[in-house]
């Protein structure tokens, strides 16, 4: 039961913060399942968030498996339930008060301001979710070619999560 | 035909919660690699419920708001077209399929992932994914590139998050003030 409402206060906080997307508190994530409750090692972090990466769905079902790992099915409902409906309730309020405030400055100014936040938080998501990942050199040149790989061609990105896992699969470790 | 010859709707779209439900199930069981361009097709290209500007208004909203962008969208849209219950119809909707595929995924993980052949398989899709999440960070961030300001707000919260590993919430709260600060010395009328 503490660990359930660990995990229902730590997500629950994060939905508010989860700004551009639920990938940017992925650092705040690691820190707080892997480093300050011990609940897993960064390596399970990483194979739950790659997991979680191969089946369709939002990104964020990552909590779910999460919480699951923590606490089984109640602390898999009590994660992605935490991390939804404080983020869910404050939208359903902001949908009907959008059009009041689209126009204004200060709704551009707010944007143009969280852009920058957005993209150095998915920066260190993925350097830590690397260095998480790369177990040892092979790994980390794997993680290597899908970066580049990615930002080189239009592939789409189940492509390159297959053939990774593939690549694993053959030998390569 | 142009955008601008679509004709306009003369009353706001009412939906009912089943073919909500029904939409955003089929965007969120196809939606392999992230929902949205899923999501975007069945509403806006098979159903036709939005145009393509609509769409984006929707999304720009979204992604101003915390959260799961495709989830602050089902919420939104289902609540517009049908009320409380239509936000529900949608949620559960695209969410339900794929946390089902996901709890299947990870017994199965925590029932074989011992197995040698499993385990490397495991490894190479771990690299694969951190390697995806470093490349949408990249993409992210390289528009960003001939703005000092957004590049310093850039290093800034990576250096906090990734390097120092430093409180989430005191490092927003620093952060993004000064952030919206900068953006907004920097957008003049």
């Amino acid at each position: 039961v503490t660990h359930v409402a660990a995990l229902i206060l730590i997500f629950a906080e994060l939905s508010f913060l989860a700004i551009g997307g639920a990938s940017t508190t992925l650092p705040a994530m690691e820190r707080a399942i892997v480093h300050q409750q011990h609940w897993m090692s960064a390596a399970e972090f990483v194979r739950l968030f790659a997991l979680a990466q191969a089946a369709p769905g939002p990104n964020m079902l990552v909590v779910t498996l999460f919480g699951w790992h923590v606490a089984g099915a109640a602390g898999a409902a009590a994660a992605t339930l935490a991390f939804l409906l404080p983020a869910c309730v404050l939208a359903y309020g902001m949908g009907h008060l959008w059009v009041r405030f689209r126009d204004r400055r200060w709704r551009r100014v707010v944007q143009a301001g969280l852009v920058p936040v957005t993209g150095g938080l998915m920066l260190a998501a993925g350097y830590l979710l690397v260095r998480g990942a790369a177990t040892d050199w092979r790994a980390a040149a794997l993680a290597a070619m899908v970066l580049a790989g990615s930002l080189a061609t239009k592939r789409h990105p189940l492509w390159f999560l297959g053939a990774a896992a593939l690549a694993g699969l053959a030998g390569f470790y | 035909m142009p955008p601008h010859a679509e004709p306009i709707r003369a009353e706001p779209l009412r939906l009912g919660a089943s073919a909500l439900f029904l939409a955003f199930f089929q965007a969120g069981l196809m939606g392999f690699g992230g929902t949205l361009p899923m999501i975007r097709r069945v509403m806006v290209e098979e159903r036709r419920w939005q145009t393509p500007a609509e769409f984006n208004e929707l999304l720009a909203l979204c992604q101003f708001l915390p959260g799961a962008n495709v989830a602050n969208l089902a919420v939104i849209f289902g609540s517009r077209v049908c009320g409380i219950r239509g936000s529900a119809a949608a949620l559960i909707g695209l969410l339900g399929a794929p946390i089902a595929i996901v709890l299947v995924i990870v017994s199965l993980y925590d029932r074989y992932g011992g197995y040698a052949p499993v385990r490397h398989l495991v490894t190479g899709l771990s690299a694969g994914a951190a390697g995806l999440i470093l490349a949408t960070a990249v993409k992210i961030a390289t528009p960003l590139r001939t703005s000092p300001r957004a590049l310093a707000i850039l290093a800034a919260s990576f250096a906090a998050l990734g390097l120092f590993r430093l409180p989430f919430l005191p490092s927003l709260a620093v952060i993004l003030p000064a952030s919206i600060a900068l953006a907004g010395w920097s957008i003049r009328e």
